[in-house]
């Protein structure tokens, strides 16, 4: 009795959580709207079955409970009734399948007049490239992937001269234009997803996927890994952002062609030479850092990192939060190298001066640090060296303080969470693991002890 | 006991096996540690699953942690937990479902339901189980070496599971790896001894349609498990040669933390193939045995035959042949050619139409049956709730459209907890409640065991129930914690907490049944040979427990089907299978005259 | 996966014709004596170990059939290099076809209980596969020489794969045959051995079978 009681509760219970649960697809954003119906299709066609067969269950588990006088009715088989229990359920498969192989047939066939984006991953974070003028990608390898070349374009192959390359998670598309999104792996497994698209597809390395969507609503949306890629899969994130034509085309045009970008100049040390005497107030003559005056140690550091940087801080990706004082110092000085150039000549000045080590500062126990820095070594190494590939500065022998600070205001989105800034989120994610500051603490003083 | 003369003539009826031919052991550690009898391979089978369970629950434990209150165990760091969560998925599918439903139900029930002495080769069916146990121990070693286990995902997907990036990717994948085909081996010996068994060991009269479907379940899903376990062992050697000596079957060239690899050309779809080929058939060597022996608690519990025993032989049968075309369906965003899409997404739908079948079948025979609401039929009906929910879930993913946006997110995870860990661990519960009994003698308590099943049933629906909506939010599976994101509401975590507190529930509420168990085997009820008064053969045995040989002196012949529940004119509501035609009343046991049998081969039955 | 699925689905349809053959026009609950003829009760005339040993064949089947579909599709991809296999080989063919030979030729003495020509049979039989098996490490050998490692090239590392779990399987069929063997040089009258000399030839020739699909395989793809 009260399990029939139940049976029916859970029955009206699922049906009633179904109605008034909040948590459904997000409003749909592209043209695959026939997904969306089928989902509608399957539901109904299930939902009918579920409660059908469960009432059915709890009534006769009350009606045929057993009783003093009860005694079951034999019937071995009955093959009518069993015959037509499998025409009706073949006919329910069908009313799902058929509209199911409609759309698919749609979603594999990419109409003509599509426009390509390629979104290429890594661990762990996407990056996209488009066609350029001539509207064909150039070809593409893994044995020219290096941190020059990190999309991995031939450089010999004339239509990938005009590529655009997108180094940033972000993807911007135009509203109401079909797209090809083709996928492309650098290392492992990942996949490319937008929840509100409803499509996605796998990147595997060696090969290349797609899918085709047109966008329909003008938004920013999440897109995510959902291949399981390793230890930061979870912070595998990337934003595409739908926009109008001319928006799109302004986006678009920010950045380089692969031929600009190899054509860029590395930073003239001498020239950046006069640009640093800015710095030498606060982060001194050898780059070595002051900590009295909040100003991290720079001589060693990766020229590349130290560049994204200083562009954070000029375009208020970085030092733009209240809470974040000796940021907000920065920004402005950051705003007096006047272009790329002059950015990369003080840069390229940074790396000629000598790497002393700075003390280690920071009160913790390096014992008890090694443990959560497995996590860290999975980008920035297990020697805490950094690497580029991962988008990872050095640790070690760097500001220590510096790291505390930092980790800190990353976890508090001090750090990272504007969203000019590309590669803070995932840092962000990464530092929220740290569940107290005497665990920052810990870790900052194991970094201290690698050598 | 007259003599019996070996006949020469290879067909020999199992009644001849005389009782001598078994190897009775004297000692304690030939009784219970070197055993060769079935049923103490069957509980050392049980006793070893259970334990790597616990361990296993213990993990989704610590997972749901982190899930429910993310940042705030700082032992638990993104390595671990996907560590956790491969471990919990590889040991719950292997070595505890896998093997508890082969090693352990298919080894006590096979010999006693057909009517056997004991397994065909009962020397192999000892060294299936310790292979089992080194396999186990192995998994478990990788605990405890550099790096840790493996954390590549259950489904130990080249390249992550053999670079860098993933935790685990040097002992840990190696281990899982050797310790798969060690347990491949292993279940190999037994599988071979089930099917034989099954085959030639059955009684005389014991003819396959008058197997029990607890016995077609295990048949079947033991054939599968031969049949597509090679595909796993097969890429577990390719994999550990790609991790150890540097091949490329699997790997492709490619770039791990700006290093350039060795590898080239090697195809990491082609091992998805390989394991799905096995993947799915596995999820039907889990499901099939639960689907057998939920139908025997069904039928025994409404005191009614199973409906539609033909149909339900002929379901299994035909699942069991489609499992092995329908793999791809796993595999529908892999980025695999995509017009393999249309030829899955129709068998897989196809399939269910036998499932269906089953379901409906289970239903019909509570229909105008006279229903027992024992601790195993509350298990059997929740399973077939569960079921339900579940089977019809995989509508959604098996459909390649409605997979696209599902795939990858929590729908799935709550999809194949609800159909292949939520409803046979619900049978597995029932079936230990119904057979506990013939194991020990005595009955598990009752009053635990109704709590044990509200609290398992209900906490574990609300624990997956909603789960699928987290799913069409668009959550991702495998996330160490969600983060950031534009659309995904608070109260999305509010949700993430309540499944935790359910699942720790849950979870907790499992040492009521361990205690159960324990309390019971010195303390329970005596519950004397049959106490469900059901039919099968495992309930006529002379001795209670039975012992080795099962049957004392003779072996019984069988007269009638497993399922002769309130025949008309019968007067009990039961007729055990091996009552002879004629008689009324069921417990007069008296050896049936040679006459009975027919015509006999000649120099086959001496008395 | 043709090929594999082909296979399987073979292996399958034999399995659920077998299964569903006793299971049609039978009225399971209409009680009944036992049945007269044994035969009808679905069970094979045969002792069960030979039961067990085509369950096993069955296993292994699926084992290298799966094998050579991972072959076909590994060879689909661009870095394939067709291996050129060692002429030993072919000579080793040879050798393994004499032993199966010398097992069907002691399965025969068996069945006319003529034990001396069993015990050379069976002598003669393994020191053929011991031979294939040093033939086969001999070309093991040659391709090392030849600067053919295992991680060279695909094609090669799937020589070696081939090659080891075929002779592995070898190997466990030399243990049976080594009891076996021992019992006869014991003196063990030929009725004690009949039913193990008759597996032992059965599994020589799948055996046999199994290396000469993968060699044709291999020929088949080789420069």
């Amino acid at each position: 009795m009260v399990l029939a009681i139940v049976l029916v509760l859970l029955v009206v219970g699922s049906i009633v959580f179904h109605f008034m649960s909040p948590w459904y697809f997000t409003p749909i954003a592209s043209n695959w709207g026939t997904i969306d119906d089928t989902v509608t299709i399957t539901f109904w066609v299930t939902g009918i079955v579920f409660v059908a067969v469960n009432l059915f269950m709890a009534y006769c588990v009350m009606r045929y409970r057993h009783g003093k006088a009860s005694r079951a009715h034999y019937e071995p088989e009955n093959k009518k009734l069993e015959g037509a229990l499998v025409l009706l359920t073949t006919v329910g498969i069908a009313a799902m399948l058929t509209p199911g192989l409609f759309a698919w047939a749609k979603f594999i066939a990419v109409p003509k007049d599509a426009a390509v984006v390629e979104v290429v991953a890594r661990q762990w974070y996407f990056n996209y490239r488009f066609p350029g003028e001539d509207g064909v990608l150039g070809t593409v390898d893994a044995r020219y992937v290096s941190d020059e070349n990190p999309f991995g374009v031939n450089p010999d192959d004339p239509k990938g001269q005009d590529d655009i390359l997108v180094s940033s998670p972000q993807l911007h598309l135009p509203v109401g234009k079909p797209v090809k999104v083709e996928l492309r792996s650098i290392d492992v497994l990942h996949d490319f997803t937008v929840p509100q698209f409803r499509s996605k597809m796998n990147m595997v390395p060696g090969l290349v996927t797609y899918f085709w969507l047109t966008p329909t609503r003008i938004g920013t949306f999440d897109a995510f890994c959902e291949q399981l890629c390793g230890i930061a899969h979870f912070a595998m994130r990337g934003k595409v952002i739908v926009e109008d034509e001319r928006a799109f085309q302004a986006w678009l045009r920010s950045y380089p062609t692969f031929a600009q970008s190899r054509a860029q100049a590395p930073g003239d040390a001498a020239a950046g030479k006069p640009l640093y005497a800015v710095c030498t107030a606060c982060h001194g003559l050898q780059a070595e850092g002051n900590p009295a005056l909040h100003a991290p140690k720079l001589s060693g550091q990766g020229d590349w990192y130290l560049r994204r940087q200083l562009k954070n801080f000029k375009n208020g990706a970085r030092g733009k939060d209240v809470k974040d004082v000796f940021g907000q110092m920065m920004a402005p000085l950051a705003a007096t190298l006047v272009d790329d150039a002059a950015i990369a000549n003080v840069v390229a000045y940074i790396k000629t001066l000598a790497d002393i080590p700075s003390p280690a500062t920071v009160n913790g126990n390096a014992k008890n640090g090694q443990y959560p820095y497995v996590t860290c070594a999975a980008c920035h190494g297990a020697n805490g060296r950094g690497v580029q590939a991962m988008n990872a500065p050095r640790l070690k022998d760097m500001s220590d303080w510096y790291l505390v600070t930092q980790l800190k205001d990353f976890k508090n989105g001090i750090r990272g969470a504007h969203p000019a800034d590309m590669y803070g989120p995932q840092m962000a994610a990464m530092a929220a693991i740290l569940v107290d500051d005497r665990e920052t603490n810990d870790v900052v003083a194991y970094i201290d002890t690698l050598r | 006991m007259s003599s019996v003369a070996f006949d020469e003539s290879p067909h020999v009826p199992p009644a001849e096996v005389p009782e001598v031919e078994l190897y009775h052991p004297k000692t304690f550690i030939g009784r219970y540690i070197w055993s060769q009898d079935a049923k103490v391979i069957a509980v050392q089978y049980a006793i070893t699953a259970i334990s790597v369970g616990v361990v296993a629950l213990v993990l989704s434990g610590l997972m749901r942690l982190q899930l429910g209150f993310p940042h705030t165990f700082s032992f638990i760091t993104p390595a671990n937990y996907l560590q956790f969560v491969t471990m919990h998925g590889m040991i719950m599918v292997i070595y505890l479902l896998t093997a508890l439903f082969l090693g352990g139900f298919g080894n006590y029930l096979i010999p006693l339901m057909v009517g056997a002495r004991d397994m065909v080769f009962p020397y192999v069916n000892m060294v299936s189980y310790w292979v089992y146990l080194f396999a186990v121990l192995l998994l478990m070693a990788s605990f405890f070496v550099p790096g840790g286990p493996t954390g590549a995902g259950w489904t130990l997907y080249p390249p992550q599971a053999i670079l860098g990036g993933t935790p685990g990717a040097n002992w840990g994948i190696i281990l899982m790896l050797v310790s798969l085909a060690f347990f491949i081996i292993g279940f190999t010996m037994g599988g071979l001894n089930y099917v034989v068994t099954v085959l030639q060991a059955r009684t005389r009269g014991m003819t396959m349609m008058r197997l029990p479907l607890t016995v077609w379940g295990i048949l079947m899903a033991t054939i599968l498990a031969l049949l597509a376990f090679p595909a796993l062992f097969v890429s577990a050697i390719m994999m550990i040669l790609d991790q150890a000596l540097g091949t490329s079957f699997f790997m492709p060239a490619l770039v791990s933390k700006g290093q350039h690899l060795a590898y080239n050309g090697g195809s990491p779809i082609l091992f998805q193939h390989l394991f799905w080929f096995f993947g799915h058939p596995e999820v039907y060597i889990v499901a099939l045995p639960a689907f057998g022996i939920v139908s025997d608690l069904i039928s025994v519990n409404a005191r009614r035959n199973i409906f539609g025993y033909r149909m339900m032989v002929w379901a299994i049968l035909a699942i069991g042949g489609l499992s092995f075309m329908v793999w791809a369906h796993h595999m529908y965003v892999s980025g695999m050619n995509p017009y393999f899409g249309f030829f899955f997404a129709t068998t897989t739908l196809v399939i269910a139409i036998p499932t269906a079948l089953k379901v409906y079948n289970w239903v019909l025979t509570l229909w105008r049956g006279d229903i027992h609401l024992t601790v195993p039929m509350l298990f059997a009906i929740g399973f077939v709730f569960t079921f339900i929910n579940g089977g019809l879930t995989g509508l959604f993913l098996g459909n390649v459209p409605v997979d696209i946006p599902l795939s990858g997110t929590m729908f799935v995870v709550a999809h194949f907890h609800m159909v292949m860990a939520v409803s046979p661990i619900l049978v597995v519960f029932g079936a230990i409640y119904h057979w506990y009994p013939k194991v020990t003698g005595r009955m598990l308590n009752d009053t635990l065991g109704k709590f044990h099943f509200w609290v398992t049933f209900l906490g574990t629906y609300a624990i997956y129930y909603p789960m699928h909506y987290l799913g069409f939010l668009g959550v991702p599976r495998r996330y160490f914690a969600m983060g950031n994101t534009v659309f995904i509401p608070p109260s999305a975590q509010s949700l993430n907490v309540a499944i935790t507190i359910a699942a720790l529930i849950v979870g907790a509420i499992q040492v009521v049944f361990l205690y159960n168990l324990i309390w019971s085997y010195f303390k329970g009820k005596p519950s004397g040979p049959n106490p469900w008064r059901a039919t099968t053969l495992e309930w006529q045995t002379p001795h209670t427990p039975p012992k080795h040989g099962n049957f004392g002196p003779t072996l019984p012949v069988v007269y009638r089907w497993a399922y002769d529940y309130s025949v008309p004119g019968a007067a009990e509501d039961f007729i055990p299978q091996d009552q002879p035609p004629g008689r009324k009343a069921p417990g007069l046991e008296e050896a049936p005259d040679a006459s009975e049998l027919g015509p006999q081969k000649p120099g086959a039955l001496v008395t | 996966m043709t090929t594999s699925l082909l296979v399987l689905a073979a292996i399958m349809a034999v399995v659920v014709w077998w299964l569903l053959r006793p299971t049609l026009n039978v009225k399971p609950w209409v009680e009944q004596r036992p049945i007269k003829n044994v035969d009808a009760e679905g069970t094979l005339p045969l002792p069960p170990v030979k039961v067990g040993l085509g369950v096993f064949l069955a296993v292994a089947t699926s084992l290298f059939a799966l094998l050579i579909s991972a072959y076909h599709m590994r060879m689909m991809a661009a870095d394939w290099t067709h291996l050129a296999l060692p002429r030993v080989l072919w000579l080793n063919t040879g050798v393994l076809i004499l032993s199966g030979v010398a097992m069907q030729w002691t399965r025969a003495a068996a069945q006319r209980e003529q034990i001396d020509s069993v015990r050379i049979g069976l002598i003669a039989a393994g020191v053929f596969t011991v031979s294939f098996l040093a033939g086969q490490l001999w070309a093991w050998q040659q391709l090392n020489a030849a600067g053919y490692f295992v991680k060279t090239d695909p094609a090669t590392a799937f020589f070696y794969l081939l090659t080891a779990l075929h002779g592995l399987h070898l190997l466990g069929g030399m243990y049976v045959w080594g009891r076996t063997t021992a019992r006869v040089l014991r003196g063990v009258e030929v009725g004690k051995v009949r039913l193990s000399v008759e597996l032992c030839t059965v599994y020589w020739h799948y055996l046999l079978l199994v290396w000469l699909v993968l060699f044709a395989v291999l020929l088949h793809t080789h420069s």
